[in-house]
């Protein structure tokens, strides 16, 4: 994991010390209420229907124990008691107050954290594969070059003023993204040439909220030194073209569609040939300097299944289902990569309470190099567990909640926190989640459906990425009424039978809330009624169409 | 006389903007004009005349002249006009512009610090703010992780 030196130290407790003069002149009168809001925005405060709400950065979603512990510790002091894991990797508080805000961040940096552009119109926390480092399918770990672009980005000087937030993602296997990098403003893949030279596929235009769109490829191949002068050609261009008289119209997916994707990539080319041998240059010594630090934990030598697990997994059907579900194949032999699920029916998806985040923390320190990361999903991985000591951490997780065995099932929803939480919502999300989870008990029957992404958003912004739900729910408001568009066929990409990112199409006119589980259950009767074997939900849509759906969940309305 | 802030300093400012001019007899010396008058009339200017951009406007525009002006001024329509930040680079790094840039309209202390390290050396600050404690923004951070038009290196390559 990476370590502050004493720049990265500096840096973070200068904006430590900004952010609290910023606040006190807020307080005293000198900052009007949107130039706070900018300057708030820009290190995660948001104000919002209950009290504040504070996102804190997760660098590519990873974590120490200490880190966790911390975040625990501070939930008790400053909030109450709980925090919530996003779809951006990162951690939010839901009740601090603005007053404390400047001690929060004061006790992050101790531990090495911050809230630094969590928010605001300036480039966002980067995100990545949570399996990176771990799996031996990706080309190579993609973390360096995250931490690279966490600092390239971190006060820019020429970008904290964007038209609109900004968003990077990067993915290193080539058949599956985990990172969801399509739907990013920009997604990058890590891959290797002809040459056998590292460098990234470039996408640009991606995102999901009012005009939800995949990314064009605009670069088939940048050099693995061009990285950021690359990005700041792409974000000079964005900053200057931009629009900036709409805000939904300010992403840079509008300027990429209304420049056509060839034209902008052009656009791109002219300026980074003036920059591409700037100090932005990187060298190798710091993407060596940068990569020590993500070199793998001091691994046992150990073989796969060893008998005490083979032996778990034949009179342990519990533990068997969850160590297919929940675990996935680990690059060194004798280990496995570990996800704790966050989605217990009865608690919002994402949501931790301290003594959580404490075991959480216990569990890493006890089986996983003390390392944790977030996933995009809204849960929790530990990337490196010996394959013999599995059932005991699946005993301590199961006793603790995170091991219900429904990893990219339909019931592990994303949901974003809409209407309990937000003041932009227009309809709840959270109950809607809790429904179909509760109608879908029956884990067998979860099972045989195969990967199904089931994405809930309370409005239009897109926070719980309906879009690329197989199955999307969106909150809307009629006449001060709540109801529910449902959407089919997104997919944020090769998840599911290695399929492409797709945003989804409306089914048609939206429903009421308690419709919900069985609008969900007839386009599920539907699906198995039509599925070839082995075929994902995903896949049926694609063969079948809408139609079918359609027919059978407005049928009985009529 | 008003002030700005330059070169890290409170002192007065010798120069007059015009947001609007209609006739190069009213321009005297030492005064700032629209880009869009100065490219029309560069010829019968007095020797000291400023130019003035919109944050729209492109330096691409100036590029092969630049040096011959004594100072560029970018305008912040609103502080959260991130364009200006992109024509100062550009006007330094690319056009390697050696006078004066210096930001005004809606330029508050907080921005200081990127504007400084885009490339500005100029700050007329907003009328209602305080300009001693603006002048401290400038150095916010002792430690810089990216190039900028400042000829500041990224920490990564001091480290
Ligand atoms: C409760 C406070 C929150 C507020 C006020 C909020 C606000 C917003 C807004 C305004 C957008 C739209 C941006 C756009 O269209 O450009 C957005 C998008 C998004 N938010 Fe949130 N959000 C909140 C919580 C969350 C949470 C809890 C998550 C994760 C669970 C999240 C993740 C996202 C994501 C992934 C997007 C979509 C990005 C895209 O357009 O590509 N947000 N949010
Ligand atoms: S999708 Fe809408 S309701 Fe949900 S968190 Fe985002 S802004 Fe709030």
């Amino acid at each position: 994991m990476y370590k502050y030196d004493e720049y990265d130290h500096k840096i973070v407790q200068e904006r430590v010390a900004q952010f609290r003069d910023q606040t006190n002149r807020y307080f005293a009168g000198e900052l009007a209420d949107e130039e706070y809001l900018a300057l708030r925005l820009q290190n995660g405060l948001y104000v919002q229907r209950l009290a504040p709400m504070l996102r804190i950065a997760v660098p590519y979603g990873m974590m120490s124990s200490t880190q966790v512990r911390k975040l625990a510790d501070l939930t008790r002091k400053y909030d109450k008691g709980y925090a919530h894991f996003t779809t951006r990797q990162n951690v939010q508080f839901n009740w601090p107050k603005i007053e404390d805000v400047p001690a929060i961040l004061e006790e992050l940096a101790s531990v090495e954290m911050h809230a630094i552009q969590t928010s605001g119109n300036c480039i966002r926390n980067t995100t990545t594969d949570q399996y990176a480092g771990a799996i031996a399918d990706e080309v190579i770990d993609p973390r360096p070059y995250c931490e690279i672009i966490r600092q390239w980005s971190t006060f820019h000087p020429e970008f904290a003023f964007l038209p609109r937030k900004f968003k990077i993602a990067v993915n290193s296997v080539p058949d599956q993204d985990r990172a969801a990098i399509m739907v990013h403003d920009i997604g990058i893949q890590i891959v290797v040439n002809d040459q056998n030279e590292v460098g990234y596929k470039v996408y640009a235009g991606g995102g999901l909220g009012r005009t939800p769109m995949v990314g064009s490829l605009i670069r088939e191949f940048l050099p693995e030194k061009d990285l950021l002068t690359y990005l700041e050609a792409i974000l000079r261009v964005y900053n200057r073209y931009g629009r900036r008289d709409n805000k939904y119209k300010a992403r840079i997916k509008i300027l990429v569609k209304a420049m056509t994707p060839q034209v902008f990539a052009e656009k791109v080319e002219a300026e980074w040939e003036h920059i591409r041998k700037s100090g932005s240059e990187l060298t190798d010594t710091e993407i060596n300097r940068v990569k020590q630090y993500f070199t793998a934990p001091d691994y046992a030598t150990l073989s796969d299944t060893p008998t005490e697990l083979a032996a778990r997994l034949q009179d342990n059907k519990a533990f068997k289902n969850w160590y297919e579900r929940n675990t996935a194949t680990h690059k060194q032999s004798g280990y496995r990569v570990v996800t704790l699920t966050m989605k217990q029916i009865g608690t919002p998806p994402g949501d931790v309470s301290d003594k959580q985040l404490e075991t959480i923390a216990d569990l890493a320190d006890d089986y996983s190099f003390g390392e944790v990361r977030v996933t995009h999903h809204q849960n929790v991985v530990l990337a490196d567990v010996r394959q013999d000591q599995l059932f005991d951490l699946w005993q301590r997780a199961y006793t603790a909640g995170f091991a219900t065995p429904v990893l990219n099932l339909l019931t592990d929803v994303i949901c974003c926190p809409g209407g309990d939480y937000c003041s932009l919502a227009n309809a709840k999300s959270i109950p809607v989640a809790e429904q179909i989870q509760s109608r879908f008990d029956d884990l067998d029957y979860v099972y045989d459906l195969g990967e199904l992404e089931l994405n809930i958003s309370g409005c239009m912004n897109a926070c719980g990425h309906h879009h690329v739900g197989h199955i999307g729910i969106l909150g809307v408001d009629k006449k001060g009424e709540e109801f529910y568009q449902v959407s089919l066929g997104g997919s944020s990409g090769k998840l599911g039978g290695g399929s492409n990112a797709a945003i989804g199409k409306i089914l048609g006119p939206s429903f009421a809330r308690d419709e919900m589980a069985d609008v969900i259950e007839k386009l599920i009767s539907v699906f198995v009624e039509n599925r070839t074997e082995e075929e994902l939900f995903i896949d049926t849509y694609r063969r079948i169409g809408m139609n079918p759906f359609k027919e059978r969940v407005y049928a009985q309305a009529h | 006389m008003p002030k700005l802030i330059k070169n890290e300093a409170i002192i007065d400012d010798q120069w007059t903007l015009l947001e609007e001019v209609d006739s190069v007899e009213n321009v005297s010396e030492n005064t700032i004009v629209p880009l869009a008058f100065w490219l029309e009339n560069k010829d019968s200017l007095p020797a000291n005349t400023g130019v003035w951009f919109a944050s729209n406007e492109e330096p691409e525009t100036i590029s092969d002249v630049v040096n011959d002006l004594p100072l560029i001024a970018i305008h912040f329509p609103k502080f959260a006009d991130g364009r200006g930040y992109s024509i100062a680079r550009l006007l330094r790094e690319r056009y390697g512009y050696q006078g004066e840039i210096r930001a005004f309209g809606d330029v508050l202390q907080d921005q200081l610090f990127y504007m400084k390290r885009c490339g500005f050396d100029a700050f007329v600050i907003r009328a209602d703010r305080d300009m001693e404690k603006a002048l401290q923004s400038l150095n916010d951070f002792s430690v810089v992780y990216q190039t900028g038009g400042d000829a500041r290196p990224p920490v990564f390559r001091v480290r």
